[in-house]
């Protein structure tokens, strides 16, 4: 045959218990790891459940997440999470989590993301496990119910798109830059296709700064986004308890040779300057430079992809011994209790509240305009979150600016949008 | 067993297939106001067994299962489309709405009698006389589309295996 696999050929193969499957073929995959939060899953799931007349297939690998509506602030939400609790009791799910952060960021954190692993999440940034080396894609609300009544799903094998950075960041600027670029340069109508990301800048990269990658992977229509898994890995789930029993298979993933990609990227993350996406979506990017002036009435770091401690560290760097400008507001929900309870202890939370910034709880909040934070008409945001659609973030007359923590922290401090590196020591 | 093809334009999103400010309406109803703002007549002169003709990134925007539930209650029989948004494609076929993606979905007009074996893979024109081979689905994926989707299909395997 001759032909080589990529890594997300190799754990579709595995889990369709076959030897090999190319771009385009249907198959039933055998899922390791379904899971949802309290917005996609039980509430959903629970009356088709009743319908067919089942229970989970397999609690142990159903995990939930309640991240969206907490902490509740009104009846109805309460009854959602009252109801995620219920379920969660009632069908004895193996993992729950209830309150203590964003559910993509909640299992790597507990080691539940393995390299080489079938994910079938609720919802569209589920892709965000594909950082560990998993093939993670999102899914509707009857195609989970039927993934949790019967463990499995079938799918048409995606053709992988390859994209290698090389080179390292200048000052203030993050994995989330290359995101807003690749929104810019790839589109968004990436569908049936999986985004591999590779070369040196990446492998360089923490897990922190490749699940940013991978989930926003999402708004470049592309169903999984991967990174090959390495010592960085490993590390990581070490650290989470969770080790990784065969490196050497979980290295035997990575793409082959011989594998054949739909299409090859190749970009110099060096010259890459902070980007700004401008309303109403991910693909309208620019130089921050571009952007820089416009004034700004709120900056919001949260979200999964832009609130983990790395996050804030950066958030930190640029506001250490500064104050946020009278003329805006800087809102920063950590993405889990985890991230909070560390920037308390090193240090980053003193530096953030120090300058002005005010603490929201973990979770969504703001981002997809369920909890605090959300806009007024006519408001202007710069968000450290993964999508700008309109009326995303509260009022649909309001306009959101998306940007890396570093770029939302300059422009708290400016009440403007602002180029972060003038705060960093290397000059725009 | 030959349809009438709708023939619509690339970006045909699920919003246009579901208005996102009607969908408190019971299915039925939101069904009768799908792809309007296209086609004010589509849902009246539509009838079971007609195909949906679609250009590029058919069913993009909102992952909402009521875009591809219309098509269903109105009974088309299946989307023909240049390509598809994920989880449109996937929402429908769970629905039963099988989504053929030809790259020569361009050369149907707009009234063209089709014939469709899914089973084979084959796409016939016969008001052109042009046939086009597509990858057909799997067996496991018929047997859901012959039992109505992916719900009614799992609640009889699994009172089967009961
Ligand atoms: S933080 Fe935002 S993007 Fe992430 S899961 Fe929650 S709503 Fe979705």
């Amino acid at each position: 045959m001759g032909r080589g696999s990529t890594l997300v050929e190799k754990i579709i193969a595995r889990a369709a218990g076959v030897d090999r499957v190319a771009p385009g073929q249907l198959v039933t995959a055998q899922v390791d790891l379904a899971f949802a939060h309290d917005s996609s899953g039980p509430r959903r799931w629970a009356p088709m459940l009743r319908e067919l007349g089942v229970g989970l297939w397999d609690p142990q690998k159903v995990a939930i997440v309640s991240d969206h509506y907490v902490p509740a602030v009104d009846a109805e939400s309460a009854r959602i999470l009252k109801l995620a609790r219920e379920f969660a009791a009632e069908h004895q799910v193996g993992a729950f989590f209830d309150m203590v952060g964003i559910c993509h960021l909640v299992l790597p954190e507990h080691g539940l993301i393995r390299p080489g692993a079938f994910v079938a999440g609720g919802d569209s940034h589920s892709p965000t496990a594909g950082a560990f080396g998993a093939y993670a894609a999102g899914y509707g609300a009857t195609d989970m119910a039927a993934i949790v009544a019967t463990g499995e799903t079938w799918l048409a094998v995606p053709e992988t798109i390859r994209v290698e950075w090389s080179g390292r960041f200048g000052a203030g600027v993050a994995a989330k830059d290359i995101m807003l670029f690749l929104c810019r340069e790839l589109g968004m109508d990436n569908a049936f296709k999986a985004i591999e990301y590779g070369g040196d800048t990446v492998e360089g990269l923490s897990m922190a700064e490749r699940m940013v990658l991978c989930n926003m992977a999402a708004e470049l229509g592309c169903e999984a986004g991967v990174v090959a898994p390495d010592r960085t890995t490993f590390a990581y789930l070490r650290a989470a308890g969770r080790p990784v029993e065969d490196e050497a298979a979980a290295l035997a993933l990575a793409s082959d040779r011989d594998a054949v990609y739909a299409a090859v990227h190749r970009f110099n993350a060096a010259t890459l300057q902070p980007q700004i996406a401008a309303p109403h979506d991910p693909s309208r990017t620019q130089d921050v430079t571009e952007h820089a002036g416009i004034k700004v009435d709120q900056c919001y770091i949260g979200a999964c992809v832009g609130a983990k401690i790395e996050d804030l560290r950066m958030a930190a760097a640029v506001l250490k011994g500064r104050k946020v400008s009278p003329d805006t507001r800087l809102l920063i929900a950590p993405a889990s209790q985890k991230t909070t309870t560390t920037a308390t202890q090193d240090g980053t939370l003193q530096t953030l509240m120090e300058a002005g910034a005010v603490l929201l709880p973990s979770g969504c909040g703001a981002c997809a305009g369920y909890g605090a934070g959300v806009l007024a008409d006519g408001e202007v945001c710069i968000s450290s979150t993964n999508r700008n659609f309109k009326g995303r973030m509260g009022s649909k007359e309001a306009q959101v600016y998306l940007g890396s923590p570093y770029s939302v922290a300059a422009a708290a401090i400016e009440g403007r949008i602002a180029d972060p590196r003038q705060f960093l020591g290397e000059a725009a | 067993m030959s349809g009438r093809a709708f023939v619509f334009g690339d970006n045909i999103d699920t919003d246009v297939m579901a208005p996102g400010t009607l969908m408190k309406l019971p299915p039925e109803e939101l069904a009768q106001h799908c792809l309007a703002a296209v086609d004010p007549d589509f849902a009246r002169t539509v009838a079971k067994g007609d195909f949906v003709v679609g250009g590029r990134s058919f069913g993009i925007g909102s992952s909402r299962e009521q875009a591809a539930v219309s098509l269903s209650l109105l009974g088309v029989r299946a989307v023909i489309a240049r390509s598809f948004a994920r989880i449109f494609w996937r929402n429908a076929i769970n629905l039963g709405v099988p989504c053929i993606t030809l790259e020569q979905a361009g050369e149907i007009s707009a009234g063209d009698r089709l014939e469709v074996d899914l089973a084979v893979g084959r796409l016939t024109n016969l008001t052109t006389g042009r046939g086009y081979d597509f990858t057909p689905l799997p067996p496991h994926l018929m047997a859901m589309m012959d039992d109505g989707g992916l719900m009614p299909h799992l609640k009889k395997k699994l009172a089967g295996a009961a």
